[in-house]
């Protein structure tokens, strides 16, 4: 199998430049709240999502919005929900954690781990009503330790269900590093529950297409659950202003007012011997030191490194990307003209 | 007396309480990160990072208890408990009663809750109805800094599991974490006695079940928890112009809840008005009527809560919550 990386890329582009407007409207102060967006995990999205067809279902988690934009939802539609649009993808009701999208049958949920018994639900559905269909649960490598993940994992396994397991690993549990509070190897967790799978770098999206294409496959010719893990960088970490990162790019702004009782606290009188308050330090200073590192280098972004991979001509790139451009800035000037009149509607809008 | 934002004063009486008892012990997500101040002097044994298994460490956090320790256990937001429920609705609230009183669980589960910054129907709620609805376990919802600092100080000493709900409006950590996340293009509209304030040099306890009279009135009394409270405060205020004179008591724990107070108020005012961030339906406000037909009182009532799933869209949102225009509009009508 082999994708069709022309398409590939422009649903990478796509993805890419509806969350980077998503961004620009969020610092801009059009959108409250948390902002949880997939820049640098669109090699996964897209690699797995362009096997779904009619009739398969995707379970996402609260970074669920490029895979509404993957399976066809309206990007002006996304972006309106983001902004609480009454003419958004769900009334203004759900925002970005909270999308819903019946017809595509997709759902995302704001509670980690969720999307594994969705899943399943959505799968057993697949498997009684639409046999040959599949469903698909995004999560981090963080959800890994849910229970309920796990259980919906070995409940696949139990029922044989149609169901990819996406695991996107950017070794951060929130702001905690994964390694330091995960047992194991996720891949081997997986198989010990009866979901076996594979691991990939999931900046190559050709790569993600080729493994997920074998797993959706199976499992859409009944041959039960899979597990893939794909590895990737999120330059924004957890959500849009993470304070690892904040602290990171602005140490002084943001480290000044911090210090002062940071360091009055590890020297106060009582507390724990000093070696541990040192090592405390320690990994303080670490915890900055990794957000640091996570810059969307080269070699870590998929966008990047599919359209050196490209063989059109660049005429044919420059239109194509140019056309994304176009989508992205209708989809934003449709949102921000709805703004307007949703400061008018909302007020008398119900449920 | 010192002068304290919220967050800090929570901090304070977790380090103070930290101090003088070597059993109490902060496990959560990212705890390391969000009390830095805490994990930098007590260390990684007291200040413990947990994976993202809520059910796993809320449930150990009961068995911990149980074996001697004091665990304040973190959950970012309340509406996680929903992952975790077995673990405080079978088990932390049960065991002393199965017990036969002989085998206690003094913990704290420590949550942010509350609406008010934009974050939508999953990551604002209050719960406290909910979860004062299930004998054993204690509620609290401090709406100021004295407050928080003081509830905490007693929920570390109690020897039950105590649910400490410190509102994401009022905490300055919170809703820079959860809310504007570094940006200065967002405002919101917090009450300012709730989020900043003089606390006592050293924490003493403040007793569950005992409510604040923040104001006393002679026409009608307003009851409620976290920034319900400020926001009846302020209609209090609005209404005093109108000549409408109104109580406002803060009720500052859930469960137990001070029905003495209320019932003594209601009686002499002959109006209750309720104020509650939590949901209508079968919580707060149904139980302070309760009390009231208990009382053997007859008085006029109303109340302003959450009657469905919060709004994402900030407008609806902030009309979904209490907020003076609804609290004034049915105190007026109480008044007819």
């Amino acid at each position: 199998m082999k994708p069709d990386s022309v398409a590939l890329y422009r649903k990478m582009l796509t993805c890419r430049r509806v969350e980077e407007a998503i961004a620009g409207l969020w610092y801009e102060g059009r959108i409250s709240g948390e902002m949880h967006l997939g820049i640098g995990e669109e090699g996964i999205n897209a690699g797995v999502l362009d096997h779904l067809g009619d009739g398969d279902a995707v379970a996402l988690d609260h970074r669920g919005t490029a895979g509404m934009v993957l399976r066809g939802v309206d990007p002006a539609a996304i972006v309106k929900e983001c902004m609480g649009s009454v003419d958004g993808l769900c009334c203004g009701n759900g925002g970005h954690m909270h999308l819903f999208s019946k017809q595509h049958l997709a759902a995302s949920s704001g509670i980690v781990g969720a999307a594994g018994p969705a899943a399943c639900g959505f799968a057993l559905a697949a498997q009684q009503l639409r046999p040959g269909t599949v469903a698909v649960a995004f999560f981090g490598e963080g959800a890994m330790n849910q229970g309920m993940l796990m259980e919906a994992m070995n409940l696949a396994t139990a029922w044989d269900l149609p169901v990819l397991f996406v695991c996107r690993d950017n070794g951060m549990a929130i702001t905690t590093a994964s390694a330091s509070v995960t047992g194991g190897d996720l891949q081997m967790r997986a198989r010990g529950l009866g979901v076996s799978g594979r691991s990939v770098d999931g900046a190559d999206a050709e790569m993600v297409w080729r493994v997920a294409g074998e797993l959706i496959d199976r499992a859409r010719r009944g041959r039960g659950p899979a597990f893939l893990r794909a590895t990737c960088t999120r330059p924004e970490g957890h959500f849009l202003g993470d304070p690892l990162v904040r602290m990171a790019r602005s140490p002084l702004a943001q480290l000044k007012p911090r210090l002062g009782p940071l360091v009055a606290a590890a020297r106060s009188a009582e507390g724990a011997p000093m070696a541990q308050r040192v090592a405390s330090l320690g990994k303080i200073t670490s915890m900055l030191g990794r957000a640091v590192r996570t810059e969307l280098g080269p070699a870590h972004d998929p966008v990047r490194r599919l359209r050196k991979r490209l063989t059109i001509t660049s005429e044919a790139l420059v239109k194509l990307e140019h056309e994304v451009e176009g989508i992205v800035k209708d989809a934003v000037d449709k949102a921000l003209t709805s703004e307007t009149a949703n400061e008018k509607e909302s007020s008398r809008c119900g449920k | 007396m010192r002068e304290m934002t919220y967050a800090q004063a929570i901090e304070d009486a977790l380090a103070q309480a930290m101090t003088s008892d070597e059993r109490v012990v902060i496990f959560g997500e990212d705890v390391q990160a969000l009390r830095m101040n805490l994990f930098a002097r007590f260390g990684k044994h007291r200040v413990r990072q947990t994976p993202i298994s809520e059910s796993a460490f809320l449930g150990a956090a009961v068995a911990a208890a149980m074996a001697g320790l004091r665990p304040v256990a973190e959950l970012i937001m309340i509406d996680f408990v929903a992952v975790a429920a077995d673990a405080l609705i079978n088990h932390a609230a049960k065991i002393e009663a199965f017990s036969g009183g002989r085998w206690q669980v003094p913990m704290v589960v420590r949550a942010g809750c509350g609406g008010g910054y934009g974050d939508g129907g999953q990551h604002e709620q209050a719960l406290w109805g909910w979860l004062a609805h299930i004998p054993g376990i204690k509620v609290v919802a401090p709406s100021t800094p004295a407050d928080a600092g003081g509830l905490l100080t007693a929920a570390i000493a109690d020897d039950g599991p105590v649910v400490f709900l410190e509102h994401q409006l009022l905490s300055e950590d919170w809703l820079d974490y959860l809310g504007s996340g570094g940006r200065s293009t967002v405002s919101y509209d917090i009450p300012v006695g709730g989020r900043q304030g003089e606390v006592p040099d050293r924490w003493v306890p403040i007793k569950f079940g005992e409510a604040a009279v923040r104001r006393r009135g002679s026409d009608l009394t307003m009851a409620g928890v976290g920034v319900g409270i400020h926001r009846a405060a302020e209609a209090a205020e609005v209404l005093s112009r109108e000549g409408i004179s109104a109580s406002v008591l803060d009720l500052r724990s859930v469960a137990p809840l001070d029905c003495n107070t209320v019932a003594g108020d209601v009686a002499r005012t002959g109006r209750l008005l309720v104020v509650d961030e939590d949901y209508r339906d079968f919580g707060l406000s149904g139980e302070l009527a309760a009390t009231l037909l208990e009382a053997g009182l007859t008085a006029r009532y109303a109340r302003v809560a959450v009657e469905g799933t919060i709004p994402f869209d900030p407008v609806r949102e902030r009309a979904a919550l209490p907020n003076i225009e609804r609290i004034t509009a049915a105190a007026r009508n109480l008044m007819k």
